[in-house]
């Protein structure tokens, strides 16, 4: 099982280095652009940890907006005890404090969430899961400490390019190792079927709970990231649609397929913000293409893993067949 | 007492509602065995032809709202009809083998189409339902009001019960119907076609969702593309909780969201009203995920 990303700790590092080098240039970077780009990298990291729940493990959830509001309402908050001014070494140094906050909040929901995985399956689960993430978002709207419906505001901007993107890097490092790894092996297998899996001794409940719980802390640091950029946050911007906007993202990519995913949600991203002029469209063309996809390439745009790997093993031969010649 | 019997009458009166839209998704269910997550918005569109249809129906009729109002009805059920067995002949029926997960997202995308779609045709802003259902207050003193609007829905709900039960049980489609819920292969090898069956069941779900849109919208008049979004949710954890496939089960679902959500907005707070109904969901998928009247079926290996 390959992931299409190559396994190298040195594009890690260089993708945080490089990350690195952008944030001190970003403030020459038309805020516009620059504002695309954090919401590409959020994305991202919100994309690629959901492929891990409903692709590789098979647990098609519909709640991740839900867990991305945990995040981001609980790091809003840590941060709005413990961030006294938003300039300087303090609010930076506390920063992976803050986040991780809302990782691990969201983690625990996940493991919450995770639960109910043992007894219930498909279509029931997407529905309870997508439940869940609607009581998160009505339970958030009624409580006074997080502002209600109001929202919660005045938090400070700390995200930049160098949290985001390394945390991209870290996200997509993590999984992709994660899915390479025997756990990817189990998730597959109790995403292919989970009685034979569980005939072959695989625990399929931990690795459930495994599954959601790391797809939640991720997508609640992707929470914490986006809290810290907006400055203000609000449970409808959590709702149903957000959690979709992400599915659909993983299921363009391929279900089985990080860098199919990582792919569709940077293009997912910008087609939106590129289709403005005929925004009233966006959802329409949005929705259709998913239908279309699903009756033509139900393995996704970028095909299964097997395909996407074949073809860029082409792509490289071709390469090195024109540096040969 | 009187207040809690206004309760009473207000959550049978939305509960009855809800029972309509469940029999839908549970029928479908019952027979394709997935969420037909676009019915909601069948339901949506439902309202929308009411509220088209309405100034063309009532002037034809002389104002009447006796005569027009179940026109406007039949009009909104016949459009739905249409507007599933389309859904279903363009999207689910050439993904009918594939793995359920790929028809359940396709329902997903024919749920935003419609939602996106609407809000371009109709507009995004709410509008105004008009009114259809005769107004009389029919009981009145210091502290219980019933008008005849609740009246209306919950006799409309028990006719549209009664008349589905007949096709069900004493047609010979209905028999089809059962006889492919219980095996796909079985029933198309004694001669039924399987694909009029299917059709056939998505013009019933479809035309109980326009009935079931037509009567919301009157009790509850504001009217936008995404309002189906909710209350084909709240409809689909009726059916879940009443027993998928299990059409007593739908009705019963129905029911005890509805009264429980009148009871939750009227004695806690209404802002609670859309958690609810995915919390009963939760604790009977948790207990009973088979629903109250369902009855278990054992995975084969």
């Amino acid at each position: 099982m390959m992931s299409g990303i190559p396994n190298s700790r040195w594009l890690f590092i260089a993708f945080v280095l490089i990350s690195l080098a952008v944030t001190f240039v970003e403030d020459s970077i038309n805020p516009y652009f620059f504002q695309v780009i954090i919401y590409v990298g959020i994305n991202i990291i919100l994309a690629s940890s959901l492929s891990l729940i409903n692709g590789f493990a098979g647990q098609f959830s519909l709640g991740h907006a839900g867990f991305m509001a945990i995040g981001a309402y609980t790091s809003a908050y840590v941060s709005s005890l413990i961030v006294t001014s938003t300039d300087g070494f303090a609010a930076t140094a506390l920063f992976p404090l803050i986040l991780l906050s809302g990782g691990v909040m969201a983690s625990l929901f996940g493991l919450l969430v995770g639960f109910p995985s043992f007894r219930v399956k498909g279509d029931y689960l997407a529905i309870t899961t997508l439940g869940f993430g609607e009581i998160i978002r009505v339970v958030i709207q009624n409580l006074d400490f997080l502002g209600g419906a109001r929202g919660f505001t005045s938090i400070p901007r700390i995200s930049n390019t160098f949290w985001v993107f390394s945390t991209v890097a870290l996200v997509v490092f993590v999984i992709s190792n994660i899915v390479r790894s025997t756990w990817g092996k189990g998730f597959l297998a109790i995403s292919e079927d989970e009685i034979s899996a569980e005939a072959m001794g695989i625990n399929s409940a931990r690795y459930k709970m495994t599954a959601f719980a790391t797809g939640a802390f991720f997508a609640g640091i992707a929470g914490a990231l986006y809290a810290h950029f907006v400055t203000y946050i609000n449970p409808s911007q959590f709702g149903f649609i957000r959690s979709i906007e992400i599915v659909v993202m993983v299921i363009v990519g391929g279900m089985h397929n990080i860098a199919g995913v990582v792919i569709a949600a940077v293009v997912l991203t910008i087609l939106p913000e590129a289709l403005r002029p005929i925004a009233e469209y966006r959802m329409v063309i949005y929705s259709l293409m998913l239908v279309v996809i699903m009756l033509t390439r139900p393995q996704g745009i970028f095909g299964t893993t097997r395909a996407f790997t074949d073809w860029r093993r082409k792509l490289l031969a071709s390469f090195g067949a024109k540096g040969k010649a | 007492m009187s207040e809690l019997l206004q309760q009473v009458i207000n959550g049978v009166s939305l509960g009855s509602i809800y029972a309509l839209i469940a029999l839908g998704y549970t029928m479908i269910y019952g027979i394709l065995r997935f969420i037909n997550f676009a019915h909601g918005d069948v339901f949506m569109v439902g309202a929308f032809v009411g509220y088209y249809f309405t100034p063309i129906i009532l002037p034809l009729v002389g104002g009447s709202l006796l005569l027009g109002g179940p026109m406007v009805m039949i009009a909104s059920m016949l459009v739905c009809s249409l507007l599933g067995v389309t859904i279903e002949k363009l999207a689910y029926r050439p993904l009918r083998s594939r793995p359920k997960l790929t028809i359940l997202i396709t329902a997903i995308g024919i749920s935003l189409f419609l939602e996106f779609g609407g809000q371009l045709v109709f507009g995004p802003d709410p509008k105004l339902y008009p009114t259809i259902i005769p107004s009389a207050t029919i009981v009145s003193t210091d502290t219980l009001v019933i008008t005849s609007n609740p009246i209306v829905v919950i006799g409309t709900t028990l006719l549209l019960l009664f008349m589905l039960r007949a096709v069900v049980y004493h047609t010979k489609m209905g028999t089809a119907m059962r006889a492919v819920s219980y095996n796909h292969r079985a029933a198309s090898l004694m001669g039924i076609n399987i694909d009029t069956v299917i059709s056939f069941t998505f013009v019933l779900g479809s035309s109980l969702a326009a009935a079931a849109a037509v009567l919301y919208s009157s009790v509850y008049p504001s009217i936008n593309p995404l309002m189906g979004i909710m209350v084909g949710l709240k409809a689909f954890v009726a059916a879940v909780i009443g027993g998928i496939g299990n059409l007593g089960g739908a009705a019963l679902g129905g029911l005890i969201i509805g009264i429980t959500e009148t009871f939750v907005t009227g004695y806690i707070s209404s802002t609670y009203r859309d958690a609810i109904a995915f919390g009963i969901l939760i604790i009977i998928l948790i207990v009973k995920p088979s629903g109250l009247l369902g009855t278990g079926e054992s995975e084969k290996v």
